[in-house]
Formats: structure tokens, sequence, C-alpha cells
């Protein structure tokens, strides 16, 4: 690790406990309240889901409509388990349950990510899109036929394990994952396809492989999203994880930018806060949300970053060197 | 030491025959010319090679196992390479990353080494890095590094394509008519580099060629293919001066 | 034998709605590769124009479902000047996600004006029940199917004999090479929309008529699964989009029948992957291989 890059680990490291710091005196002032404290949790789980999907609709170009699938699959599995640990009396502190849950609503949905993907992704474009919403509405409607789980009443009765502090730390290590994914040989191997898939399989990538591969990842990370989704709602309705929940997380993705991780973060912030901002207006909130998504997407088709990223530490560089530029005009004038 | 052969490979789509019963045989460091008319079978033979296509007849060697039916992923980790008539870059990637695609199979960490960013993370990265850096350099296009591919000049694009064919480590280097759209001194400059390369990778070299008198200079052997069929092979002399040739070029 | 009889002529029924939402979708697609999204609120809305026709203006059947069928087609034209003209050279996604932000602003605008309780679509056409046998066929069904059938083949003709039918399979075809041709695509693309938008909204009055219902998310599932035809036939293909209209009728009504009313729309949805497997460009689709 050179120079440049342990400064940039250190600024991004010194901005997130700095914002860390900031929420945490607000919620123990008791400044922010608990709905403003349950929209920010809610941000963090959609920041998860943007970024996940972001694998499979940004580094592998592909178009996946039925990320919210993975989530039900993440956040059923991982509420089933957390609920049969803590019948089986086993009192394992709040935040082991919490991970347990988490790894095991992960790989479940990862490994149907694995199933599903296996065969589909020979598919391409629109096609892929509508097979992938088929496969969601159909764990959907599973769900809602499904005794176990409660079916159409929905899973009551799931332990609230999450809170701020531990869904934004858990939110900082998968985006860290994620933005390292985008930045390994794999992630390359992933983005290559992309950007020409012939000519991927000519310069010796094993394509199919890491297609699935995108596809497992995405579905993971969306399962861990689900899992935090379920033990902060503490109770899960299949309704939710419908066609449309899906096209949510995938505007999310769309408008932040294809491939821009940093254009995920703030684009899931900006439309999981912008409609809570809008409750006032009541009933024209989404109509204002829709007339928004149109006109960003007329004058800024490639969402709000395209496909860089925003980079704290050359903002801060940009900042000094501005002021750098500012003294020295000054020093020029007094001397 | 045979590197590359062909027998009898035979290309049918639907009712039309495009290349018909071809044979190749490559040695060791040679340089091979495949030349022939537009539409003669060229690239299909190219891509039964390198296994974008699988021939409906025939069978294809390198380095005495048999490719057919192999992925074109598989073909390159044996040891074939190739580039493309129509350039095809990574184009929103810098040259460097795109030549780091290509060196994929040597970079040695597994994906949760790379997500969370070990020690072998780093060495690996810092090694594959340089290792691309070398190959552009010796393309002259160092300065080049962090270039978006699309944003090079048409000659350097070529050129990026084939440091990324070399990057996979080849025993055969295939090139598509790589001095399409250039002009003669690039032309002139590219036939350099790919006598040089020859040389220092110590590889063999296939090369399309749309354009008869570019070949001659270059390539020690010549095949002539028209309408799928091979019409010819020889020393260049021996090519210029065979009638079918001149025939399959000028008409009857 | 009786109840499958029965089956069958609800099956065309559906089918026949089906179809003619996924001609609106195919249509669209084929023209400009977009998947248009609001065509299922262009449905909801042609119901909520004949709703009111009917109910407030009392007008004849005729003219209750030709007023909605212009209105839609103005506003379908407007929709893609408007919203998807603008992004025609813009990445295919980002056309994608403005006709996702159309569709939400149809939703909650019909929400806004028309509130969200359904309202009862009056019997428009004249209700006599047909016993052949044991088998009941309302006339609203014969006349669903022979209206469904009357404007396919209309929409067949006007493709295949008229000259902006021609120029309609030029730009689909090749939108460069139509421009050479002297052919105003952007006046064929409107058009498309017109045609499009008027055969969904005819297809959503008729589906209202069925349901006898009204309400501003209405067009979502129809619309949905009239997509899932239009992919199923072949996307971008007339005849396949009302291939897949009838046959994912056919399966929904089958299904609900014989195996289960709370898994239909999920075997729906395995047939359509199924196929896909297979037939990776749809049932008519012609398969393409990328050029090395």
């Amino acid at each position: 690790m050179d120079h440049n890059k342990k400064k940039a680990y250190l600024i991004n490291a010194i901005a997130i406990v700095a914002l860390y710091l900031v929420f945490f005196v607000l919620i123990q002032t008791k400044t922010m309240n608990n709905y403003f404290v349950g929209i920010a949790i809610m941000t963090c789980i959609m920041i998860i889901m943007a970024m996940s999907l972001n694998i499979v609709a940004g580094f592998l170009g592909e178009m996946a409509l039925g990320h919210a699938g993975f989530m039900a699959i993440g956040a059923y599995s991982s509420a089933s388990f957390s609920m049969a640990l803590i019948d089986g009396g086993l009192s394992l502190p709040p935040i082991i349950t919490l991970v347990l849950a988490m790894v095991v609503g992960g790989i479940v949905a990862g490994i149907f990510g694995f199933l599903i993907g296996t065969p589909t992704l020979r598919l391409r474009g629109d096609y892929l899109g509508i097979v992938t919403i088929g496969f969601s509405e159909i764990i959907r409607i599973f769900f809602i036929n499904f005794g176990p789980t409660g079916g159409a009443a929905g899973l009551k009765g799931i332990t609230r394990l999450v809170n701020f502090n531990n869904v934004y730390w858990i939110t900082i290590i998968v985006a860290f994952l994620i933005f390292t994914l985008g930045r390994s040989k794999q992630g390359r191997a992933i983005i290559s396809i992309r950007e020409d898939e012939i000519a991927s399989e000519a310069a010796g990538i094993p394509t199919t492989r890491y297609k699935v591969l995108a596809f497992s990842l995405a579905a993971f990370f969306a399962g861990v999203g689900g899992s935090l989704y379920a033990h902060y709602q503490s109770f899960l309705e299949p309704s939710k994880f419908g066609f449309m929940f899906s096209i949510e997380m995938f505007v999310i993705v769309v408008l932040g930018g294809l491939g821009s991780l940093t254009g995920s973060i703030i684009s899931a912030i900006v439309l999981t806060v912008l409609p809570e901002m809008l409750r006032s207006f009541s009933e024209y909130r989404l109509l204002v949300y829709s007339l928004v998504l149109i006109i960003m997407m007329i004058f800024r088709p490639q969402g709000i970053f395209g496909r860089s990223e925003f980079s704290l530490t050359a903002f801060i560089e940009s900042l000094i060197r501005r002021k750098n530029v500012k003294n020295s005009i000054g020093g020029g004038e007094a001397s | 030491m045979t590197v590359l052969s062909a027998k009898n490979i035979t290309m049918q789509f639907g009712g039309l025959t495009a290349v018909d019963q071809f044979n190749l045989e490559l040695s060791a460091n040679e340089l091979v010319g495949l030349i022939g008319p537009n539409g003669a079978g060229k690239t299909t033979i190219f891509n039964m090679l390198t296994g974008v296509y699988v021939p409906t007849m025939g069978e294809i060697m390198l380095n005495d196992q048999s490719i057919i039916k192999k992925t074109p992923h598989e073909i390159v980790k044996l040891g074939a390479s190739r580039t493309f008539q129509n350039i095809r870059l990574f184009k929103d990637l810098t040259a460097v990353e795109n030549v780091k695609i290509a060196y994929h199979n040597f970079i040695d960490y597994n994906m949760v080494q790379g997500m969370f960013r070990t020690k072998k993370f780093w060495t690996e990265e810092k090694k594959a890095h340089e290792e691309c850096m070398k190959l552009l350099d010796i393309f002259d296009m160092g300065e080049y590094a962090d270039t978006l591919a699309k944003n090079l000049p048409y000659g350097q694009q070529r050129k990026l394509e084939i440091a990324r064919a070399l990057a996979s480590d080849p025993k055969v280097l295939m090139l598509d008519e790589p001095a399409a759209g250039m002009n003669p001194n690039e032309t002139a400059e590219l036939m350099e580099t790919i006598h040089f390369i020859r040389n220092k990778f110590d590889i063999t070299v296939l090369l399309i060629e749309h354009d008869m008198k570019l070949v001659m200079g270059i390539c020690e052997r010549i095949i002539v293919v028209d309408y799928g069929k091979t019409i010819a092979e020889g020393t260049p002399d021996e090519i210029k001066n065979n009638p079918d040739v001149i025939r399959a070029y000028l008409g009857d | 034998m009786n109840l499958f009889l029965q089956q069958l002529i609800n099956g065309l029924n559906v089918g026949s709605i089906y179809a003619l939402i996924a001609i609106g979708y195919t249509m669209v697609y084929g023209i400009i590769k977009l998947i248009n999204f609001a065509h299922g609120e262009i449905m909801m809305f042609g119901a909520y124009f004949a709703f009111i026709a009917a109910t407030s203006f009392n007008l004849p059947v005729w003219a209750v479902l030709l007023s909605s069928m212009v209105i839609m087609a103005i506003i379908g034209v407007a929709i893609e000047f408007i919203a998807y003209r603008p992004l025609r050279n813009a990445p295919r996604l980002s056309a994608l996600i403005t006709a996702i932000g159309v569709s939400l602003f149809l939703q909650n605008l019909a929400l806004i004006i028309f509130k969200p309780d359904p309202k009862v679509m009056p019997k428009i056409f004249p209700e006599t029940i047909y016993k052949i046998g044991e088998i009941e066929i309302s006339s609203t069904t014969l006349i669903t199917i022979g209206l469904s059938l009357f404007f396919m083949v209309l929409l067949d003709l006007f493709i295949r004999k008229t000259k902006q039918g021609r120029a309609m399979r030029a730009v689909s075809e090749d939108k460069d090479a139509a421009i050479l041709m002297g052919i105003n695509v952007n006046r064929t693309i409107s058009l498309t929309f017109a045609v499009g938008s008027a055969l969904g909204a005819l297809g959503g009055v008729l589906y209202s008529v069925a349901y006898i219902q009204v309400y501003p998310t209405m067009g979502v599932m129809p619309g949905l699964k009239a997509f899932i035809a239009a992919v199923l036939g072949g996307i971008g293909i007339i005849p396949g989009a009302m291939l897949g209209g009838f046959i994912i009728g056919m399966v929904e009504t089958m299904t609900k029948a014989y195996l289960s009313t709370t898994w239909a729309d999920a075997i729906v949805f395995a047939i359509l992957i199924v196929v896909l497997l297979f037939k990776p460009t749809g049932i008519l689709g012609k398969n393409t291989r990328e050029k090395v």
C-alpha cells in the first residue's frame, strides 16, 4: 500500500467515524426522534440493496428486475433462523444472533442466485429482465402460499435486533466489500463482460462463471439487506416484495449511475428520504417523485455520476488547492 | 515442431459452406500470412481456431491437444490468443486495465482475499500492474496507460489490442487484419512491431491480411484461400507468381 | 368436458384482451426498442374514459369505444413526444426508467383524479346469455372476442397493405435506412404509439367490462401479463403478441379452473421462463448471433 492510498483510507475512515458521531449525538440528545432514526435505518438498508443490485446492473451490465425476490428469500430465511434460535432457548448476544441470521439469509439468497443465474444468464437484455421479474414473482407467490412462514398474512414476532448503531457499521462493511470487489481481478473480469463479452472470452475470462458469480454475489448481499429489513421491521409480508419494489431499487441504481457505487449510495439516500419529506404533500408525493424521475432522465440520462465514483480525497484535495491558489494570489498582492 | 494444426476443418452455415476442408500447420516461431479476397472465409477460419465457432467437421490441435468444442477462454489458457478485425477493446476502461484483464490468469488471489484486501492482494496487484506496464512500454504506450481505450487514437487502439492478446502469454498469436484502417506509415511501423514481438516473445504469429502486398514483406509463408478452400501455399515469391492466386484476386 | 369447453371460451375471452394489450407493447418495442411500462396505465385510462363516457354522457356503445380509443391514441402520442423522444439516443436503460416514471405518474394522477376506490363499470354491451347444451356464453364474451379479432385483422391489413404500415415495418427493420428512403421516422413512431395506445385502450375497456371494475392500479397486472405475452411470442413481432396473449389467457384460465387459483400467476411465469430457456427469443422470434 503506498502513501497516497494510505492517506485516502485515513480520510475516508475519519469521514465515516465523524458521520457516525454526528448521528450518535443527534440520537442521544433526542434531536432525531424515532421517526427519523427509522428513516435512517431504512436508508442504510436501501443503500445495501442498491449497491448489491449494482453488481449485476452496473458491473455486469445486465438488466435484473427481480432483486426484491432475493431480498425476500434473505428476509424470510434469516427471520426463520433467528426465531428458531431464540425459540430453542439459545441466548446469544443480540449482535451475534443478528450476524448469524445475516450470514444465513445471505447464503440462502446467494444459493438461489446461483440456481436461478446458472440457466438464465444465457439470456440477454430485456429477456433476462423479464425472466428475473418472473422468478421474483414466483418467489413472492410462494411466500403467499407457504404456511410455515405465515402465508399471505405475513410472518410476525421476529425479534428486533437492528438499531442504527449496528446497521450503520454493517452498511459500511458491505459498502467496503462491494467497492473492493469492483477493484479486484474478479471485479475487473465482471466489468469486462459488460464492456464486450466476446472480447472478454478472447482475453481468457471464463465469462459464464463470472456472470453466475456476479449474480450470486448480488443475491447474497440482497439477502443480507433482507435480513436487516426483517430484523428491523420484526414483521414480514409477501406483498412488500412485489414487482414495484424491484423496480424501485433498479431506479435507484440507474439514477445514481450504473456502475457507480457512490452514485448508488447518494441516490439511495435521496430516493428514500425524498418521499418521506414529501409526506406533507400526501397524495401528490408519488406524482412529484415520478416527475422528478422523468425530468432527471431527460436531462441526465447517464445518472448522477455516470460510471465514475465520488472521491472524498480528491474532493478535499481540490478544496485545498483552491484555497492555496487564493492564498498565493492574496500573498502576491500583499508583497 | 508443430504448435497449431487444423485438419480438414469445414464450416457450414445452413446450406452455405464458408470453409471447406481447410488444412493448416504452424511450426514454432513461424510468421504465417493468411490471405484471400473479401469473403474468402479467412475470419471464419480464425473463429474456428479460437473456439468462437465449432467446426462442422475436422480436427484442430493446439500443442498436441484437441481444442474442438473448447470455449474461447479455454483455448486462451492453452496458449492461443487473438485480435479482432473490428477492434474490440473494453472501451470504458483504461489501457492498462485492458491489459490487466487478459493477465487475469496470472494474478493469484481469490475473491475473499480481494474483497478484504489482504497482503496477497496488494503484492499480486502490484506485480500485475508492473507486468502490464512493461507490456505497454514494449508498444511505446506507457504514457497512455491511464487513458480510456475509447479515447486512444486509432493506431494506438490497434496496438493495445495486440498488447492485450500478448498478456495471456500465448504460444500462438492470431491477428485479424491488424493493419485495417491504418495509413502506410502506421502499417509499416506495425509490421516492424509484429516482427519484433515474434522474436521477443518467441511465439508463432498467424496473420490475416486483406492486402497482399503488406504480408509479402514480413511473412515467411503465405496461405491463400478463396471460396473457403486453400488455393495456394508457399513463400511470398512463389505466391506472387502463382496463376491461381492472380486469378482469385483479379478474376478471370 | 363441458367444464373444459366453458373454460376454453373463458380463456379465449381473457386471451383476446391480453393479445390486444400485448400488441401495443410489441409495436412500440419493435420500433424504438423500448419496453413501454406506461402501456398498462394507457389501458387503465382507456377504461376510465369509457366509464365516464358511458355513465356521465350516456353515449352509445360505439361512441364509448371510439372516444376512449381516440383520446388514448392522442395521449399515447403525447407521452412519446414529451417523455420518450428526448431520450431516443440516450442509453436504453434511461428510456426504460423514464417509461417507469411515466407509468408511476399516470397511476398517481389517476389516484388523485378518480380516487382509489373501484368504480362499477356499467354493462355497455347488450347482455344475453346463449346456452349450447350446458355451456353458457354471454354476448359480452362473444363481443369481446369478436371485437378483438376484428381489430387484429384490421391491424394486420393496415400493416401489410398501406403505405404507413409499410413505413412502420421499414422503421422497425432499420431506422437509418428508413430515413434514407425518405420515410418520416418521427411521424411513423407517433403513428405506432397512436395505434398501440388505441388498441390498449380498447383492451382496457373490454377488461373492465369483463371484471366489472375500474380502478387506478387495474393496469399493473394485466399490463405485466400482456408484456409477458409479447415476450413469449417474440417481442417486436405482432403475430407473436397475439399468439402469446391467447396462450397466457388460456394457461391462466385453465390453471385457475383445474389446478389452483393462488398459484395461477406463478405458473404463467414458470411457463414463460421455460419457453425462454429453450427458445431465448420467444416462440416466433428469430435467433440472431453476433458477428465476430
